[in-house]
């Protein structure tokens, strides 16, 4: 455990002592605030036109969360399909390229300890990501009236689904000594990943009930909807401790080759 | 003491390390020599562990390379050819870090860290960014994170490549003073650097040793550099008296 926070230390001083973190964070909080902004007048200018009509039952089917919160947060999973390889990218190449994999390679420090280390200081600064995109929810609380436990339920969806891109990009850059394959490899599988669900409604039988499952979206869609299932969560969990596993065996792997 | 026996590694059909076997004992520098693509780089990450032999075994202060994996790594201390730093990190953070790989305890570091800068003459850099250091200050650097946790046994790959000649003289001076009771293998293709610093003297050529003696036995009537031609043709001269031979 020791060697994995002195790993996962190592990482998260790296992101925040370079720009790397900053300008990830900054590229982040702007996008998710425009959507933020652009839901939000749409929610209003609507709300304006109905109260102009003197329609109340109209009015009674406004819902701040349905209207601007969910939207939001299936913007920023999209918005995070872009930048969590960008944190993942450098992780293994780097190391490869500048010859500090030999070093920790060589220590007394196990493969899953690197993996691990690498992993959760990566998970810190996502986390920090979505913790601060919880601004949105805060103000949408103070000059609005949302329901809180359903915000708070799709903000964890969203810390789940950011921790599982995060594996997912671990593995995809174990596997190369390039930082441009390492992008592109894991956007491709985010972004396959995130719209597999898609099929799921034209195929039949049980590969359409496969393909629902596989998607993240489809989990993902039931927490932005409060509902907290343990199959979700264990869904979750399951994609991240494969990820990770996998990226342990692919590591272990190129010393055999 | 560092054991190596039948040493072998191929990657698919090419055979990098061929039945290499030779012993170093505590206190004795051995130099491992060779043209480039000897296979000496290849040897030295089978004994640090980076990477599993094909065949043979390697034993350093009687632990298994491959079985005991984390009790040699605890023992050895490795300079790779290229210094494996961090550029975003400054000298003492990296000296920590890699203090704290090795599994040294949290009241011990700040000492290593104070010693290995002593030694290897970087005290006064200590918050220099690695990324913007010299090539003699980067295998400097290197050499400080292979002593930092006090190894009885140090790998060396090239460490004096690429350094202007005072650099040279004085990483010399520090490995002959690292010798001491310590174990250490140097791999090189510079012969005086050899002679300067060695005991021992394993050669390879395509793999293979052709030569293994203490120095003051190879250089007694000739001087290093045509024992070390001579050795590397051998192998060459045999291959081609047997195509002459198939000819008669």
């Amino acid at each position: 455990m020791r060697n994995v926070l002195t790993i996962a230390g190592k990482e998260v001083r790296s992101y925040f002592t370079s720009p790397v973190a900053y300008v990830l964070l900054a590229a982040y909080l702007a996008l998710a605030g425009y959507f933020f902004w652009a839901l939000l007048s749409a929610f209003n200018q609507s709300l304006q036109i109905y109260s102009m009509m003197r329609n109340p039952e109209m009015l009674q089917r406004f819902n701040l969360n349905e209207m601007v919160i969910v939207p939001l947060l299936h913007n920023m999973a999209v918005l995070l399909i872009f930048i969590v390889p960008a944190i993942t990218m450098r992780m293994f190449p780097e190391e490869k390229r500048a010859g500090t994999y030999e070093l920790l390679l060589t220590s007394p420090v196990r493969v899953s300890e690197i993996v691990l280390g690498k992993f959760i200081g990566g998970l810190v600064l996502v986390l920090v990501m979505v913790a601060l995109s919880g601004l949105f929810g805060v103000l949408v609380t103070i000059y609005g009236n949302p329901e809180i436990p359903l915000m708070l339920s799709g903000y964890f969806g969203l810390a789940l689904m950011a921790a599982v891109f995060l594996a997912i990009g671990t593995l995809i850059s174990s596997f190369t000594d390039n930082v441009v394959i390492a992008y592109v490899g894991a956007l491709f599988a985010l972004l396959l990943l995130y719209t597999i669900g898609w099929i799921g409604e034209t195929i039949q039988g049980a590969g359409a009930a496969i393909v629902r499952y596989i998607s993240i979206t489809d989990h993902f869609q039931e927490l932005t909807k409060g509902v907290i299932d343990t199959r979700d969560l264990v869904y979750f969990a399951t994609v991240l401790v494969i990820g990770l596993f996998l990226t342990q065996r692919s590591v272990e792997s190129v010393r055999w080759r | 003491m560092i054991e190596v026996a039948n040493l072998s590694k191929r990657y698919g059909d090419l055979t990098a390390v061929h039945d290499i076997s030779f012993t170093a004992q505590p206190g004795e520098i051995l130099g491992f020599l060779g043209p480039n693509g000897a296979g000496k780089t290849t040897t030295m990450r089978i004994i640090t562990g980076f990477m599993p032999a094909t065949s043979g075994t390697v034993r350093v202060e009687g632990f298994d390379v491959f079985e005991q994996s984390a009790e040699v790594r605890r023992r050895i201390g490795y300079l790779p050819e290229n210094p494996p730093l961090y550029n975003d990190m400054a000298v003492v953070p990296y000296l920590r870090f890699a203090a704290k790989l090795k599994g040294m305890a949290r009241s011990a570091i700040d000492e290593a860290v104070d010693r290995v800068l002593a030694t290897c003459g970087l005290t006064e850099h200590g918050r220099r960014l690695l990324g913007h250091l010299s090539k003699g200050f980067r295998q400097r650097v290197g050499l400080a994170q292979a002593l930092i946790h006090d190894p009885p046994v140090l790998i060396l790959d090239e460490p004096t490549i690429g350094l202007d000649p005072r650099q040279i003289v004085d990483i010399r001076r520090l490995i002959k003073d690292l010798g001491g009771k310590r174990t250490v293998v140097l791999s090189t293709h510079i012969l005086p650097e050899v002679s300067q610093v060695c005991d021992k003297v394993v050669i390879v050529n395509d793999g293979r040793v052709v030569l293994q003696d203490q120095l003051r036995n190879l250089t007694r009537t000739r001087s290093l550099e045509e024992v070390f031609i001579e050795a590397i043709s051998r192998e060459h001269s045999d291959g081609a008296a047997r195509v002459a031979g198939e000819g008669l």
